[in-house]
């Protein structure tokens, strides 16, 4: 049983507008009315943590449904091309450096440029765009060296181990209003940008050579689409370290629950992304208040349970 | 119409194809070949599709790469062994993509487009899997949906790589029909056909004989070369014999 798209939207609109609502009620303290707290807790950090939340997800979520398009594979991630473990690596020789604590912009301006190096690193090795196995390989290559890099790199520094460990984890916390208006810039520029080249994505699914018998620009949009793919998953690693799963899980919760073709996956992907992660956010803060958990271990943890649920029923199915 | 010209394709380090002069005619033409003959490679050049390490493509006389891909797409459809498209979308959703060359990244469809794609299900008799996922279908539903999708082009040139995979008897009929009814339709149009079968291969107007990449012979059946090249093709496996509904290939066991 599938639901139909426009009952799809509206229910994962009002439970994001839930969400968001009770997201901004809940605090260390337990629940209450942002009228009963005051405003600078409200507006300063739970209104801009709540707002990135929803957009990390939804960055993330779009970034795994054009992922799982561009590359014909279903196990497509945002992370594939380098980006995460480049980003690492940039962090690790931040703080082996001295640098300061996790909240200041030097550390997020370092993850955002060690992201983007560790895709330009991915494509040149690749020879670009063009070859999806070339590029999937080089991608797992360069994730692998990098990741080698900044483990020896934080052996030797082991005061950085800590730290970059609550990077790597994934946190929503340190999120201000200078970081949402960076996420909402890139998803307003990701979304249109899916939806422009949507037609690609659907011929995509019939193969590379079908969709350019088509005279489609298949090459032009696969540059296009990795280049906002690797500004996406850059700005949200550079902004809350890395939350697993939720670029992978987003897209195959959308295909569980309806029926979309290829070039609708990337914004139903990014409303379902953004719920979920605005929904691990509120769980991380709430479940052992007044500690937190860094809302990566629930993503990773409920997402991974997800992926096995879906391999369990399509084993049986 | 399509011609190629002294072409030459290396996939790797491996020419698949050596030197190929061909020029298409009018009609039905079938390729065959033996496994690995280049046959696939073939349609694919001719489609544009493979970089040709030398010689040239011409539609009409002008060379293939000096024209938009929008009339490239609209002059040439072309349709591949594509075992691995399971997307998820509804039968009807797929043959739309046919119409992409008219319509553009951004257009909608037109009374047109609408009767193209309905004329392509109609052919193909999938009208009834229009709802279907693609990724639930059999394997000759696909095949035919997947058909459909390439005869929504209404191209003049038609280049299917095996169109008759997983199709039974009826469909591969129903196939052949449909070929002769597009060439009834409009007599400058073009169907060239990678196809296993033999027989049904023998069936075509023309016959195009591959062999380790070069053309052995191109022309009809009942002429002897044509007859003589395809024995050397496939080393005497198989012998040709004339009946009343035409030459007939019996294998040779």
């Amino acid at each position: 049983m599938r639901l139909k798209p426009s009952t799809a939207l509206a229910l994962s609109l009002w439970a994001t507008c839930a969400a968001a609502i009770a997201s901004l009620c809940a605090g260390p303290e337990g629940w209450a009315w942002p009228g009963a707290v005051p405003g600078f807790i409200v507006w300063e950090i739970r209104a801009p943590r709540t707002a990135a939340a929803w957009l990390l997800g939804a960055l993330l979520g779009w970034a795994g449904a054009v992922a799982q398009g561009l590359f014909r594979n279903p196990l497509a991630d945002p992370y594939l091309l380098g980006s995460a473990s480049g980003a690492s690596l940039a962090v690790v020789l931040v703080l082996a450096a001295g640098g300061g604590a996790l909240a200041s912009m030097g550390l997020v301006a370092a993850a955002f440029v060690g992201a983007l190096a560790g895709i330009v690193l991915t494509l040149a090795l690749a020879r670009g765009a063009a070859h999806t196995p070339r590029l999937l390989l080089a991608g797992v290559v360069v994730g692998v060296m990098l990741g080698a890099a900044s483990e020896g790199v934080a052996s030797y520094s082991p005061e950085v181990l800590r730290a970059r460990q609550v990077f790597l984890l994934g946190s929503t916390a340190f999120v201000g209003w200078g970081g949402v208006g960076w996420l909402a810039m890139v998803l307003g520029l990701a979304l249109p940008l899916g939806l422009a080249l949507a037609r690609v994505l659907d011929a995509l699914a019939l193969g590379e050579d079908t969709a350019r018998s088509l005279g489609l620009p298949v090459s032009a949009a696969r540059m296009a689409l990795v280049g906002l793919l690797a500004l996406a998953t850059g700005v949200a690693v550079a902004q809350a370290g890395l939350l697993a799963f939720v670029g992978l899980v987003a897209p195959h919760a959308v295909r569980g629950l309806l029926h979309l073709r290829p070039g609708a996956m990337p914004l139903a992907s990014a409303l379902a992304g953004g719920l979920l992660l605005l929904l691990a956010d509120l769980g991380a803060r709430t479940v052992l208040a007044p500690q937190e958990l860094p809302v990566g271990v629930l993503t990773a943890t409920l997402g991974g349970a997800f992926l096995l649920w879906r391999l369990h029923r399509s084993v049986n199915a | 119409m399509i011609e190629l010209r002294q072409a030459s394709v290396h996939l790797g380090l491996r020419q698949v194809l050596k030197r190929v002069s061909l020029t298409l005619q009018p009609g039905w033409t079938a390729v065959v070949g033996s496994n690995g003959a280049g046959k696939s490679t073939l349609l694919r050049a001719l489609a544009g599709l493979l970089p040709l390490s030398e010689g040239e493509l011409l539609v009409q006389g002008r060379q293939w790469h000096s024209l938009p891909s929008a009339q490239q797409a609209r002059e040439l459809a072309w349709m591949g062994q594509q075992d691995d498209a399971l997307a998820d979308m509804s039968a009807h959703q797929v043959v739309c993509l046919g119409r992409l060359p008219h319509t553009g990244l951004w257009g909608a469809m037109g009374a047109a487009d609408v009767l193209a794609v309905q004329q392509a299900m109609q052919a193909t008799d999938c009208e009834k899997l229009a709802q279907r996922r693609l990724n639930e279908l059999s394997g000759g539903e696909r095949q035919r949906v997947l058909l459909a999708r390439a005869l929504a082009v209404q191209a003049k040139v038609l280049l299917l790589d095996e169109p008759t995979n997983h199709l039974d008897p009826l469909h591969q009929v129903a196939l052949v029909r449909c070929l002769r009814g597009l060439r009834a339709a409009n007599a400058n149009s073009c169907q060239l056909t990678v196809l296993h079968d033999m027989n049904l291969s023998l069936r075509a107007e023309r016959m195009v004989v591959l062999h380790q990449g070069e053309v052995l012979a191109h022309g009809e059946v009942a002429q002897p070369h044509v007859r003589e090249a395809l024995l050397h093709a496939f080393a005497g496996a198989v012998q040709l014999q004339h009946t009343a509904a035409g030459w007939v290939a019996v294998p040779c066991v």
